[in-house]
């Protein structure tokens, strides 16, 4: 399926690239900056945002992985019952304190 | 011909036709769509290429083709060629594992092209190696804008994917198992899981909609704010490759919801007094339920205004992502004591939450629109405003 998948988009890039005409040009290949030459463009070129991103991600990290703990545990919750609720409330409280650390600290905001 | 060739044979058949049965939907979806959103908005939409426009889709198709193809100076040509690859790659390949009817019901063979265990996993796996297209698209590119876009975007996929992963915790515990038979067979016998899972079923909506970059969550290719986001730098057929990822995985993501909540192949049961046997169709049921679904991605298009970009973050995280931990603490709890009581009553709580969401909704508003961070007065000044 994987195979069939990516093969239908190889074909048509090279499909695309045998059949589409190929003018360029040094403007036409230019980076778009409404006409202007492009400034610190390129890749590698250290271009810089903001760190909220980086916080985001780790932040979707560690939840992430707690969803992955999760998982199983609901997959066999109803065999593990009642020992299993105080465990799972266990591990959500403590998630829920680092989360209402990270939202006093305001890490949530964009303004 | 030995037997493993003809497994092999027969799956890569079975591939090929969900492949391009995929394809002609996305092709047919952008039609339907575009005249929708004509009705919508009291116009007849494309009506000229074909009866009806329906011949709009080959003709966009071909005309993309036929463009040409830009590579732009910046960019890393290896990435910016592959990342419109494995973005359809994903989306393509994430379809495959949704059963469309009971087994060996289309024509002796299973109506699926693999059938793991862990389905819905494999499933959320594949969705979300799309963000890799998209973000690896972006930064490719070379370009300011197009890495913003990728930015953004992959920051609010990667936070909805989390709202989207809990808010089903829920139904699998009460479901005991990840693979998709196992759940439709729990739902044939129990009735539906909106029913007992209505809250885990709007959130899970909400950030199908967000993970699919739909309105109204479509911040990262706004055309009126960013330029288009990570697609600014593709043109003919890679942009192309880009738009059929969106849409196929609009159409994952109506299958994954018909599948989990709806009962998926699954008819009516009622409807086997009228015709024996109709609720066990294959593929009829879960076609008519995704074309609910699409619409419905159509019609909230057609309706709602977008998100702005901080409202969108705080939204993911500071709403939805606590309510699926309450909606998992709290049917977990239900299982833990419910004692000998049916299923009814979680069913109850479920919709009575959702209820409590809607009538709440000016309060917990607030959540998202107002900013607790305020910039003082003065700095603003003083840098000039934004």
């Amino acid at each position: 399926m994987l195979l069939v998948a990516l093969g239908i988009g190889i074909v048509a890039v090279i499909a695309s690239a045998l059949l589409g005409p190929k003018k360029g040009s040094r403007a036409k290949l230019m980076a778009y900056e409404s006409g202007n030459d492009p400034e610190h463009g390129g890749v590698g070129t250290g271009q810089r945002f903001p760190v909220h991103f980086y916080l985001v991600a780790m932040l979707f990290i560690i939840f992430d992985i707690e969803t992955a703990f999760f998982y199983p545990l609901a997959v066999a919750y109803q065999k593990l019952i009642p020992f299993a609720f105080f465990e799972a409330i266990t591990f959500v409280v403590l998630l829920l304190v680092g989360y209402v650390y990270v939202l006093k600290k305001k890490v949530l905001e964009w303004a | 011909m030995p037997d493993w060739l003809a497994t092999l044979l027969i799956s890569l058949l079975k591939a090929v036709l969900v492949v391009l049965g995929l394809l002609t939907t996305f092709a047919y979806m952008t039609l339907i769509e575009r005249r929708l959103l004509g009705r919508m908005q009291l116009r007849p939409g494309p009506n000229r290429v074909g009866p009806m426009g329906l011949l709009q889709p080959a003709a966009d198709a071909i005309k993309s083709i036929f463009k040409e193809d830009l590579t732009v100076t910046l960019a890393d040509k290896l990435v910016y060629t592959l990342a419109p690859i494995i973005a359809i790659g994903m989306a393509l390949t994430a379809f495959g594992g949704i059963p469309a009817g009971p087994a060996r019901s289309l024509f002796g063979e299973n109506p699926w092209v693999y059938n793991l265990d862990a389905g819905i996993l494999a499933l959320l796996a594949l969705t979300s190696m799309g963000v890799y297209g998209i973000f690896l698209g972006g930064w490719a590119s070379g370009s300011k804008y197009p890495m913003l876009g990728a930015l953004r975007s992959s920051a609010q996929m990667i936070s909805y994917e989390l709202g989207m992963g809990l808010s089903i915790l829920g139904l699998l515990m009460l479901v005991g198992t990840t693979s998709f038979q196992g759940i439709v067979g729990w739902q044939a016998q129990n009735g539906v899981l909106i029913l007992f899972q209505a809250l885990g079923f709007a959130l899970f909506l909400i950030s199908s909609f967000a993970e699919t970059n739909r309105t109204p969550f479509d911040l990262p290719e706004a055309e009126q704010e960013i330029v288009a986001g990570y697609l600014t730098e593709y043109s003919a057929i890679k942009w192309a490759l880009f738009q059929m990822a969106e849409y196929v995985n609009m159409i994952t993501a109506s299958a994954i919801m018909a599948t989990l909540f709806f009962g998926g192949w699954k008819g009516p049961q009622f409807l086997n007094a009228v015709i024996p046997g109709m609720s066990d169709w294959p593929i009829v049921w879960l076609v008519a339920k995704i074309a609910f679904f699409l619409f419905l991605f159509i019609w909230v298009r057609g309706t709602l205004p977008r998100l702005r970009y901080d409202q969108l973050m705080r939204f993911g995280w500071k709403l939805l992502l606590p309510l699926a931990l309450a909606n998992t603490v709290v049917t977990a709890a239900f299982l833990a004591f419910r004692g000998s009581g049916g299923l009814w009553f979680l069913g109850v709580l479920s919709f009575a939450g959702l209820l409590a969401l809607l009538i709440m909704s000016d309060r917990v508003r607030v959540l998202w629109n107002q900013p607790t961070v305020r910039r003082p007065e003065s700095e603003a000044v003083r840098a000039g405003g934004d």
